[in-house]
């Protein structure tokens, strides 16, 4: 495994929610920080987020819903990314998420969540200190 | 405006300001850069030459005279107040039923619903694709037993309606028309709105279902079908509102909103070859109205004069009603914060004021609590209030435009005007909206602009109270949030398979082939849409008509 390569980000939107102001801001600013990243764009099924996920060896996913429904879409993510054998990757999620709901998320296997108002650069902080590269499937 | 001799004044008048200011060395010197919430550059000081050559009756006049910068009103809000219009939708038809009763009861003087994502989409509660959507973002509608729950005691002889609905317009439409002929309602007199613009859907909201020519197809479908059987419904509501919301700068809400406009009616004119005038006035407009005061009331100036201009020079519309910009106005939701969320319930009143300003015919004001989930019942009453307040205590409807003839005020929307013609004639030379869609420029220039937007708030060049300064100095006591109960999901699920069960279900058959041939044809789809929801069809049997014969639109994921 070559430690230097650049860490590669699949940030996806579950569900039927429109709202892609931050999913975009967030792919853009990975890559302006030296990550690999790869937009699934709108309406994806769980399914095929974990499926461009494993496809696309990636070291995190960066999953957004502003619509409430992140209990739900989130959870599947994580669970059907373990029962593929891709556990080791880290997922993480932002929106208009209350903060109650967040220890349920992490319970689910969300790493982090991010709040609105988070800065770019604290995402991408976090991201070097926790986010280490998946094993690699290939 | 001014004579010569003014204008010399004012030059040499703003040339000692400026040598006595600097000697001062006072920061408000205007050496360092100032720029609006869309980065426009802002001088310190405004004077009669920077208007000087402003022909006061071509470009300010008199309202509800052309090119109505200061109204299409006569008497502006002296005649009638603007429409408190709160967007509202959430759970169950009864859930949201019981909201529109209570907001009318506190005096909201018009409706306005918000649908859920599958009902947005065109999916029904029972879809795999609906799963944990059902209710959540707004009110689940499957049929049009769903739609009389809605409606129920509702006299839609005397209120007029507002529907958030894109792709699915036509099926939410015909359900509201069936509703009012079932509560013995002329559809003569039936008045209201559907958003019904797909437009601004591939650009910013994304709520897609088939791709843009035969969206826009069915679009023409419904303002033909009101033009002669709805005389006085909007049948578009095209929308700035979403543009912005996506990030977009001011002068690109207004070009790319008026742009879209101009597509509309293209096709309306050459697919169905209707006078321009026939159709013109039901159109209306929807605009954002966000943080920077001035900035937004100059973009709502300048859309009136310059839809005017685009409907009596370029269409050659003749009835003074074809030139009118009539547009409902919403405060920015992405100008809330979740941090310190009281503080956005001063947000909402300086936006509130803002469009009032600019002369908005209809306004909806966010709640405080929205950063963390639909508002509840006490927040979006305070967000009526706030309209309440600005419309019967504090004396701003008292005279009408006020601040007309402002040096700022008239040079800044002169400004956003001559930009926004700028973009328009751009997209004129990509071949006009579809085109410039399909290459993504819209997207791409929305994009740039909330890309830009953030990192000047990451970089604290610009303030967000509460978030990049003032920050909490200890954690936030949390707020009463409303929750949507799960159940919502499983009961609108056993209803709808109640429905399937009890129809007649080769009525509805027959009439979904009806819509079917409808679609192959030039034929217009409302009446066969109408007898679909009158059969009981559910929303999304009518949409898998539309996806079947015309495709399906996939997000690009411009990023």
């Amino acid at each position: 495994m070559n430690q230097k390569r650049k860490l590669r980000v699949l940030i996806a939107k579950p569900g039927l929610d429109g709202h892609d102001r931050g999913a975009r801001i967030i792919a853009r600013g990975y890559r302006d920080a030296g990550y690999e990243v790869i937009y699934t764009g709108l309406h994806q099924v769980p399914e095929q987020i974990v499926a461009a996920a494993i496809q696309e060896d990636v070291d995190l996913v960066g999953l957004s819903c502003l619509s409430g429904a992140h209990l739900h879409h989130f959870g599947e993510v994580a669970k059907q990314l373990h029962e593929k054998g891709a556990g080791n990757m880290t997922v993480i999620g932002g929106g208009i998420i209350p903060e109650t709901d967040i220890p349920a998320l992490q319970k689910l296997g969300i790493k982090k969540v991010f709040l609105p108002g988070t800065s770019i650069a604290e995402i991408i902080n976090w991201t070097n200190k926790n986010v280490k590269p998946a094993n690699r499937l290939t | 405006m001014f004579s010569n001799r003014t204008r010399n004044e004012a030059h040499q008048g703003m040339k000692k300001w400026r040598d006595d200011v600097r000697e001062q060395n006072d920061h408000a010197s205007g050496e360092e850069r100032v720029s609006t919430v869309s980065d426009l550059d802002i001088d310190p000081l405004y004077t009669p030459e920077n208007i000087g050559d402003l022909d006061f009756a071509e470009k300010i006049g008199y309202p509800g005279t052309y090119p109505f910068t200061r109204g299409c009103q006569p008497t502006g809000y002296l005649g009638k107040v603007w429409t408190y219009r709160m967007f509202a939708g959430l759970g169950s038809a009864e859930d949201t039923n019981r909201r529109l009763h209570q907001l009318l009861e506190e005096g909201e003087t018009g409706l306005s619903t918000a649908f859920d994502f599958p009902t947005l989409m065109g999916y029904d509660s029972d879809s795999p694709r609906s799963i944990a959507e059902v209710g959540k973002c707004g009110v689940a509608i499957d049929t049009m037993a769903d739609f009389e729950r809605l409606t129920r005691n509702i006299p839609l002889d005397r209120v007029t309606t507002s529907m958030t609905i894109n792709p699915p317009a036509s099926v939410l439409w015909a359900m509201y028309l069936v509703a009012a002929e079932r509560q013995g309602v002329s559809w003569k007199k039936l008045g209201g709105t559907i958003q019904n613009d797909m437009l601004k859907e591939f650009i910013a909201q994304k709520t897609l279902m088939c791709p843009p020519e035969p969206s826009i197809r069915i679009i023409s479908d419904t303002i033909e079908f009101g033009t002669s059987h709805v005389p006085r419904w909007n049948t578009i509501s095209i929308s700035g509102y979403h543009i912005r919301e996506a990030g977009s700068t001011a002068v690109q809400e207004l070009a790319f909103t008026l742009a879209d406009g101009i597509a509309y009616v293209q096709d309306v004119m050459a697919r169905k070859k209707l006078d321009v005038d026939a159709f013109a006035p039901r159109l209306s407009f929807f605009f954002d109205s966000h943080l920077d005061f001035f900035e937004e009331i100059a973009k709502l100036r300048a859309a009136r004069r310059m839809w005017a201009r685009i409907m009596k020079e370029r269409f050659q519309a003749k009835n003074s009603r074809s030139w009118w910009l009539r547009f409902h106005t919403q405060t920015s939701g992405c100008s809330l914060t979740h941090q310190q969320p009281y503080n956005n319930i001063v947000r909402t009143t300086t936006e509130a004021l803002a469009a009032v300003l600019g002369g908005t015919q209809s306004l909806h004001t966010n709640s405080f609590d929205e950063e963390f989930a639909l508002p509840t019942e006490f927040a979006a009453t305070i967000a009526l209030r706030t309209q309440q307040i600005l419309a019967e205590e504090s004396g701003v409807i008292n005279t009408i435009d006020p601040l007309a003839g402002s040096y700022f005020v008239e040079s800044l929307t002169n400004r956003i005007e001559d930009e926004a013609w700028e973009y328009i004639r751009k997209i004129d030379d990509m071949g006009g909206m579809l085109a410039a869609i399909s290459v993504g420029f819209p997207q791409q220039e929305i994009a740039n602009a909330a890309y830009h937007f953030k990192q000047q708030v990451d970089s604290q060049k610009r303030v967000v109270v509460g978030v990049n300064k003032y920050a909490a100095r200890q954690a936030e006591s949390p707020i009463e949030l409303l929750k949507v109960d799960e159940k919502v999901e499983t009961e609108q699920v056993k209803r709808l398979r109640k429905v399937k069960k009890t129809r007649d279900n080769r009525e509805v058959g027959r009439t979904l082939r009806d819509l079917r041939a409808a679609c192959q044809s030039a034929r217009n789809v409302m009446p066969s849409v109408i007898e679909a929801v009158r059969a009981n069809a559910t929303e999304q049997e009518i949409c898998d008509v539309y996806r079947e014969v015309f495709g399906e639109y996939r997000d690009p994921g411009f990023y």
